[in-house]
């Protein structure tokens, strides 16, 4: 099922879609310069957050519905990989 | 002669073509924008937040709620666009997965944070049940 958007509302969405993505830009500043380990795994997390939103807006401008599953598809990647970086900073291996 | 073609595939019954998009409401127009307005919001708040405070818990605290309302109020106008079947059940799954996920996330970074021996931002925060 694909959804055209109205002129007004696909502006929005294409300026929100900008601003977004100079966020997830802007969060990576984080992963680079963080001090800690921890300060790394949580501007990902971030970043896996602005990605699936960023998804869902995709979905929105394009109208092709799909991307939403993409979107959830892209947030169990990263809570599957937040997790796996935890295991690996506390217990020093991911499967014990 | 795409039309044609589809025709004679018998496909034009099955998969509708992209021009036959469905227009939206009204309604549902000024609710999807500001549902989409409301979440950039929100992840310009959660952004800001990690950018800004001082410690790894603090940071935690801006971006795991910010993030998260964000993103679903993204997803929440994504219901409103797609409708209550396919895409839209597929967007209150997300809904539901971002509020189960991100602070089981979040708790697990904290617990890293404390094996590493991060320490809280003040003097006046304490892990329970250490007294230092």
């Amino acid at each position: 099922m694909a959804v055209e958007l109205p002129g007004f509302l696909a502006t929005v969405v294409e300026a929100v879609l900008v601003l977004s993505a100079t966020l997830t830009l802007l969060a990576g500043y984080r992963v680079v310069s963080g001090p800690t380990t921890p300060d790394r795994m949580v501007a990902l997390d971030t970043i896996g957050s602005n990605v699936v939103a960023i998804a869902v807006l995709f979905a929105l401008v394009t109208g092709q519905d799909f991307f939403v599953t993409i979107s959830l598809v892209l947030a169990i990647i990263g809570f599957i990989s937040t997790i796996a970086v935890a295991q690996y900073v506390t217990e020093g291996d991911i499967i014990t | 002669m795409i039309g044609e073609l589809r025709h004679a595939l018998g496909a034009a019954d099955l998969v509708p073509l992209a021009t036959e998009a469905t227009k939206l409401g009204t309604v549902q127009t000024v609710v999807a924008t500001a549902l989409v307005l409301v979440g950039a919001f929100f992840l310009t708040v959660g952004t800001v937040g990690l950018l800004r405070l001082p410690n790894v818990y603090n940071r935690m605290h801006a971006t795991t709620k910010a993030t998260t309302i964000g993103a679903s109020s993204m997803f929440l106008a994504g219901f409103v666009v797609f409708g209550p079947g396919g895409a839209g059940l597929t967007s209150l799954v997300g809904i539901v997965f971002l509020f189960t996920t991100a602070p089981t996330g979040a708790h697990l970074i904290s617990r890293a944070a404390h094996r590493m021996g991060v320490p809280f931002f003040g003097e006046e925060a304490s892990w329970p049940g250490e007294d230092d």
